[in-house]
């Protein structure tokens, strides 16, 4: 019989099969990463000696328990690290390991591919020095680095205050946090984010921490630009009182995350458009079947619920792939399982209240502002493909290669959908889904096909 | 210059590698992108106004940190450790 895949070894993935192995079910796990954990719970190289507490703070039980529940697996499923997934269609999977692809054949595929940062661009972007708020945690957690010796954190999301917190617990200098939520929008959030009360309490931890260490938090802020010449200089911001200017040497800056969903796209999963996300989202039932049977979606790669949620859908869309091959499974189990999945969802919905996108952003964003950083496509270039009278984002992409570049628009994708909404006049969930096309990443050239 | 300061596993074996031929010092357990950052600035040309990139989001999505190994490799630089004697070329990139 053909093997269950799951792609992702993720929260949600290494839940996912655990619950499997549980059943009796010996999968094909497969992921791009060298070492299992997923993005928040990501283990750095072996031979580095930091312990669990000093990588994951308040986090580090369960990432330990994430790591030894996956250790002991490992016997029990067909394991594949540093294995890309770069085309995915009915029964197949087109992998990529050392350099070398070869297909997988499936009977279900749990598809956990986790998210990445969501970017919406400031002048000044590109140069050496600025990064991503997940770029910069990853710099610390898995290499021991900071991205620079002066450190200016900005853009929105619960990211943002933690990743300050950490550099600064690390020894880094962190000049400012620029929070571009206004503290009202805080405020309005709170009844939502009460449904988490322990998230909500580290969360407001992280701040506290940051201020009483003299780190300047401004709320309500943004990033006007960032200047230097081959490398980060200097930025400015603004708040309600005007424009301000910062000497610092590295930038991270995010509004919080993407969904990593081109796999499902290829799979042909149905998708509609989250508000809460603002985003298009592959369509789960509470137990994570997709519209296409056999096909089971679990984890941030379908909607951003955090690392909790994360684990809870892995188990319980295994669960629910176990039910439709005919296996046993507890049905309190799964109807706990949902409860959870509900009560985070609320928090969910605090979370993206308190860290709103800035939805000014495009009106305020200048004609020669890069949206494309693969292939340098410019604000203004969108517009005019727009004022042309296009407005499907699929459509304004063949005209100023906006979103074709290497990066497949997952760094772009999110600011130049508000850019052709803003111009075309549009709600951002009425101009299309831009769509996912194979390879899902690029792959070298010269490649040795497997038997 | 270096772009990225190191603050902690400071004890670890050095590896020797060379940047675009010219001597370099690595740790065992660094990415090329760590490797190269912690000695300069940039890891590439872009290939539309060939200015200087340095990688972007360290987890395999921008694309924006793609180096080239003197087998002829080109490898993402934030994704790959680092390896003794590795020859790691930086491309200058184009401008159109
Ligand atoms: C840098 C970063 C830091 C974060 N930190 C926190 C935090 O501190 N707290 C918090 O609550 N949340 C954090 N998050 C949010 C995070 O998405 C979730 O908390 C959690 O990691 C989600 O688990 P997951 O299993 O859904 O996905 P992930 O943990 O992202 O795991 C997905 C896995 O899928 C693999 N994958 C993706 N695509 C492919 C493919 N095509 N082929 C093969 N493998 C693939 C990836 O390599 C990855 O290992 C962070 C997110 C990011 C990006
Ligand atoms: S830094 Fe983004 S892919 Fe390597």
């Amino acid at each position: 019989m053909k093997p269950v895949a799951i792609i992702g070894a993720g929260p949600a993935g290494i839940r996912a099969a655990q619950t499997l192995v549980a059943h009796g079910v010996y999968p094909i796990l497969l992921d791009e990463a060298a070492r299992g954990g997923g993005q928040i719970y990501r283990q750095q190289p072996a031979n580095f000696k930091r312990s669990p507490a000093k990588l994951y703070g308040f986090e580090a039980h369960k990432a330990s328990a994430l790591h030894q529940t996956f250790d002991a697996l490992r016997e029990q499923l067909d394991y594949r690290p540093d294995t890309l997934v770069w085309n995915a269609e009915a029964g197949l999977l087109d992998t990529l390991h050392e350099g070398r692809v070869a297909r997988v054949e499936y009977a279900s595929v749990i598809v956990a591919t986790g998210a990445t940062d969501r970017i919406l661009p400031a002048p000044g972007w590109t140069l050496p020095g600025v990064y991503s708020l997940g770029a910069a945690q990853i710099a610390l957690k898995f290499q021991g680095c900071a991205i620079g010796e002066r450190v200016v954190f900005a853009g929105s999301g619960p990211l943002l205050y933690l990743v300050a917190y950490q550099y600064a617990r690390a020894g880094a200098k962190v000049l400012a946090v620029l929070d571009s939520s206004p503290l009202s929008a805080q405020a309005r959030a709170l009844p939502g984010l009460l449904a988490q009360p322990a998230t909500l309490a580290k969360g407001l931890y992280y701040r506290a921490w940051l201020t009483s260490h003299g780190i300047a938090v401004h709320q309500g802020a943004s990033l006007s630009r960032i200047d230097g010449e081959r490398r980060v200089q200097s930025l400015k911001w603004r708040n309600a009182k005007g424009e301000q200017a910062l000497d610092c040497d590295a930038v991270a800056f995010a509004h919080g995350l993407r969904s990593e969903t081109q796999l499902a796209d290829l799979l042909g999963c149905e998708f509609s458009w989250s508000h809460l996300n603002r985003a298009w989202l592959p369509q789960r039932d509470p137990a994570g079947r997709s519209s296409v049977p056999g096909v089971y979606l679990a984890g941030d790669g379908a909607g951003i619920m955090g690392a909790d949620a994360a684990e809870i859908a892995g188990e319980r869309a295994a669960l629910a792939l176990l039910e439709d091959l005919g296996y046993l499974v507890d049905p309190q189990r799964c109807a706990q399982l949902e409860q959870s999945l509900e009560r985070i969802g609320r928090f969910r919905q605090g979370l993206e209240r308190a860290f709103v996108l800035p939805t000014d952003w495009a009106a305020h964003a200048a004609d020669d502002l890069m949206i494309c950083r693969c292939e340098e496509v410019s604000a203004g270039e969108i517009r005019q493909v727009v004022g042309e009278g296009h407005w499907e984002i699929n459509r304004v992409k063949a005209h100023c290669r906006v979103g074709m570049g290497r990066c497949q628009g997952r760094m772009c994708g999110a600011a130049a959908a508000e850019i052709i909404a803003s111009e075309s006049g549009r709600p951002v969930g009425e101009i299309g889904r831009m769509r996912a096309q194979a390879p899902v990443k690029p792959l070298p050239f010269g490649l040795e096909i497997e038997p | 210059m270096a772009l990225l300061t190191r603050l902690a596993e400071g004890d670890r074996p050095a590896l020797d590698f060379t940047l675009d031929g010219k001597p370099a010092i690595g740790l065992l357990g660094d990415t090329l992108l760590t490797a190269v950052l912690t000695c300069s600035e940039h890891l590439r040309g872009s290939d539309f106004s060939a200015e200087p990139r340095a990688g972007f989001c360290l987890m395999g999505a921008c694309q924006d940190c793609w180096v080239r190994l003197g087998d002829g490799r080109r490898v993402r630089a934030c994704s790959t450790l680092l390896e003794a004697g590795q020859q790691v070329i930086r491309e200058p990139g184009r401008q159109l």
